[in-house]
């Protein structure tokens, strides 16, 4: 039961994570390298706020986000607009960006204790004889909202249909009135808004450092290779698969081993099924 | 089984999520002939070729060459085998020049194993079948950068490449499209030429009435079928074709 | 498969067809300005060092070529190969590794221990890489950038190879001079020895298979077999660098995965000018030089070479060996009439 439960907040911590890099790369192609900057972007904006500029909680919440989310699209408009096409200038690029992001964070002192954020709701429950804090249980429903919200978002409104019209034909949605690049710019507005998302809801279990950010990255990319790129269902196949995994790891051989573990199955699925658990690779057809 | 057939394709299926892009299609290739695959757009033409050169894995069916089994086989392997094609976009290696763009060819280990280390000099042998195909070396032609070239050339740097692999069998995918009439006069001479020297050769094609003067049979395709495959002159009076291009009942 | 072919060959033809036609160089002046750029790149690489006397600044130098080996390997995988490596660091530590190994628990010396971390760590580098190579796209891009910072995080966690602490008290090199005059001509061999290779018939195929992968394949190349050998020549090259490096400063630890060595390359590389080969030497060297003069600020270097990197990436500016090569193409001057 313990397990199960960890298990499961785990993994819906990493379909979190990864939800925003999956968003981007599902609707543009791109693969947005400065994910987990502007994860820990989030986290410190909120941190700021709050004990800064003594801005209440829910409002530094929403503001961090918002200012997240202006920065994803802002990146995506200024700079990576002018490499789009060129898959290695974008992951060089956005890799770039978000290393200078972090890094300056590093510079900056952000690399103590002191940075965390409180839990929204302090202490604990026990369901089923295990002990289990609030904040966790608040993933859980931020993480199945998220979901229902991105699914209703996608299916019933404007904006949502035509991010899904470019990833499945962007030269079709582009006859149809659609413009690739603010729908681009969306993409990476929301994926960041996601990122934003994760963050303060995550971040109040522990600290807020710098290397969160690489960690994020990895585990984001973990699983949408695991799950298969580009694919809904395969983030949240591969979410719960790392997750599940990463928890029996630490219960049964050592915590250690979860990295370990982490890499054997992104090895296993580039050699067993390169295109992922649920991901369709793209058959190569010339115009018929 | 006839000893003249050199590939064999046995009911193969395709399909791309739910469209049937190939349904059960059989043919069988001889020795020494022009093969004419007609058809509309969108009737399967390039999926079969596709299919037979590896780069699509069919959903079921078999192909055969000389009683050798290509189902499976990678496109490598199946160039290796020597049945090459031509791509309908021509492919060429833009950094490349012409010549340079025939070494690749030239360094294939079916080449190597073959005639190997006699070769001599690659960029040499390159040259000789560029000049064959009809790149001018006294226009300095064969050195240019291939993203320079307008799309005849291209056409006939996609040939020069699969003749460079000493091939049994070269399927032209759409060699005719994108090509002025006379273009197209000067690219029939070559073909025929190829056929002489003991080629076999499949044509895709949508230029029909280039196709039949040079084609020994027809075969012609619709939605992913086969529907009629006979000499040039009965494809001509088949009511079933007419039916096939101008949807007439 | 005996068959006897014979073909009459022209002497002339073959070098002909490679110069691209007749070219002559008909004055001293000609082979002067002809060969100037070479020898000057050439030579002020030897000299460098003795030019500059101060103990720290052949430090920086030695560094500088570390880095020019990593941006090598960078520059060779994705502009000949079309391989965006982003795991320099993943072959640092790879080679480091190996080489501290045998070094601190075997005692292998350090003239074995290179070249078995270089053809070794190239070898695990390259099974590493395998899975991917088939891929298309960004695959190859984001398994090369998690591999290193997976396995410091596993060295971490696993407490093997010395942990976190690393392993110490590795043989280093007798002094500066040997750790200058191994490098340094190690560079100009690969330099030099990189353009030959590209130009020849094998590196035509595989700057084939990146121009076109499919024609590639219908011209019976198994692309993944010339890619393998491809990402075993690159990885080799950074191999050495972290085996180098682990005996430079005799000892090694997980910093050799460290992103620098991933991103600082690339930079490198980019300043130098993409695809030019010299491009990335010249470019390691200003940048390190560059990041030395920063010094004083600290971890705000890396935020400054990553803006750098970031700048000349969307810019798409072509690099400073280009420029100056265009420069000196357009190089006029008066005559006599």
């Amino acid at each position: 039961m313990n397990i199960f439960i960890f298990g499961l907040v785990n993994s819906v911590i990493l379909a979190l994570m990864a939800s925003g890099f999956a968003l981007v790369y599902g609707v543009s192609r791109l693969a947005n390298f400065a994910h987990g900057a502007l994860y820990i972007l989030a986290g410190f904006a909120t941190w700021l706020f709050l004990n800064r500029l003594g801005i209440n909680y829910i409002g530094s919440i929403f503001l961090s986000i918002i200012i997240v989310s202006i920065i994803g699209g802002a990146i995506y408009r200024f700079l990576l607009i002018r490499v789009k096409g060129m898959p290695a200038s974008e992951i060089i690029a956005s890799l770039a960006i978000g290393i200078a992001i972090m890094e300056l964070f590093r510079w900056r002192g952000f690399i103590s204790e002191a940075y965390m954020l409180p839990p929204f709701v302090a202490g604990s429950v026990s369901i089923a004889g295990v002990v289990i804090d609030w904040q966790r249980l608040i993933i859980i429903g931020v993480g199945l909202a998220m979901m229902l919200s991105l699914w209703l978002f996608t299916h019933h409104t404007k904006v949502g249909l035509s991010l899904r019209a470019i990833a499945q034909d962007k030269h079709a949605s582009m006859m149809s009135g659609i413009e690739p690049d603010r729908t681009a710019v969306i993409a990476l507005a929301m994926g960041s808004a996601l990122a934003g998302v994760a963050a303060v809801v995550i971040l109040p279990l522990g600290n807020i450092t710098v290397e969160t950010g690489y960690m994020v990255l990895i585990d984001a990319i973990a699983v949408c290779i695991i799950g298969g790129l580009g694919s809904w269902a395969g983030v949240l196949a591969g979410a719960f698969l790392l997750g599940f995994s990463r928890i029996l790891t630490a219960a049964f051989i050592g915590p250690h081993w979860q990295m370990v573990v982490v890499l054997l199955f992104i090895i296993l699925t580039l050699i067993l099924k390169p295109s992922g658990l649920l991901g369709r690779q793209k058959e190569l057809e010339e115009r018929v | 089984m006839n000893k003249n057939v050199i590939l064999q394709v046995k009911g193969v299926n395709k399909s791309f999520g739910g469209v049937k892009a190939i349904h059960h299609v059989s043919f069988d290739l001889l020795k020494g002939e022009i093969l004419g695959i007609i058809g509309p757009n969108g009737s399967g033409k390039t999926t079969l070729v596709n299919l037979i050169t590896g780069f699509v894995k069919a959903d079921s069916g078999l192909v055969f060459a000389e009683g050798k089994k290509l189902s499976g086989l990678p496109p490598y392997k199946i160039a290796g085998l020597g049945i090459v094609r031509t791509f309908q976009i021509p492919r060429p290696y833009h950094s490349l020049s012409a010549m340079k763009n025939l070494v690749v060819p030239l360094y294939s280990s079916r080449i190597m194993r073959t005639i190997g280390g006699k070769l001599g000099d690659r960029d040499t042998v390159a040259l000789d079948i560029l000049e064959e195909i009809g790149f001018e070396r006294d226009a300095h032609v064969p050195y240019k950068h291939a993203s320079t070239f307008p799309e005849g050339y291209l056409k006939r740097l996609e040939l020069a490449r699969c003749l460079a692999l000493r091939p049994h069998v070269i399927i032209m995918d759409e060699l005719f499209s994108g090509l002025s009439v006379s273009e197209i006069t000067a690219m029939i001479p070559i073909v025929e030429k190829l056929q002489m020297n003991g080629m076999t050769i499949i044509m895709v094609e949508h230029r029909v009435r280039e196709l039949f003067q040079i084609a020994h049979r027809v075969m012609v395709m619709n939605f992913g079928e086969k529907i009629a495959e006979d000499v040039p002159d009965a494809i001509i009076k088949s009511e079933i074709v007419k039916q096939a291009y101008l949807g007439v009942t | 498969m005996d068959e006897k072919i014979r073909r009459r060959e022209r002497l002339d033809r073959g070098i002909k067809v490679r110069t691209e036609g007749i070219y002559a160089i008909s004055s001293w002046r000609g082979i002067a300005y002809t060969s100037l750029p070479t020898a000057a790149f050439v030579l002020g690489l030897l000299i460098i060092p003795l030019a500059v006397t101060s103990m720290t600044w052949q430090k920086i130098i030695i560094i500088a070529c570390v880095f020019a080996f990593l941006a090598l390997s960078f520059d060779f995988l994705a502009h000949f190969v079309g391989i965006v490596c982003l795991g320099g660091a993943f072959f640092t530590g790879v080679g480091g590794y190996i080489s501290g190994v045998l070094n601190s628990a075997f005692g292998v010396p350090l003239v074995i221990t290179i070249p078995i971390a270089t053809i070794g760590g190239a070898v695990i580098c390259t099974l590493f890489l395998l899975p991917c190579l088939p891929m298309r796209g960004i695959y190859f891009a984001i398994v090369s950038l998690m591999y290193p910072l997976l396995f410091a995080r596993v060295i971490q966690a696993l407490d093997i190879f010395g942990g976190t602490d690393g392993l110490p008290g590795l043989a280093t090199f007798p002094n500066t001079w040997v750790e200058l005059y191994l490098i340094l001509p190690m560079i100009l061999i690969l330099t030099f020895g990189l353009r030959r290779l590209v130009n020849e018939d094998f590196g035509i195929v595989l700057r084939a298979i990146k121009d076109n992968d499919q024609a590639v394949r219908a011209s019976n190349i198994n692309i993944t077999w010339y890619k393998m050998k491809a990402v075993f020549l690159g990885s080799a090259i950074g191999c050495f660098a972290g085996a180098y490096l682990a005996h430079l400063y005799g000892w090694v630890g997980i910093s050799l995965f460290a992103l620098d060595f991933s991103i600082f390359p690339i930079a490198a590389t980019v300043v130098g000018g993409v695809g030019t080969l010299v491009g990335p030497v010249i470019g390691a060297i200003i940048l390190t030089m560059f990041s030395e003069m920063l010094r004083e600020f600290g971890p705000l270097r890396v935020v400054f070479y990553s803006l750098i990197l970031a700048g000349l990436v969307i810019l798409n500016t072509g690099g400073l060996v280009p420029y100056l090569q265009r420069k000196y193409y357009q190089f006029e001057h008066w005559i006599e009439i």
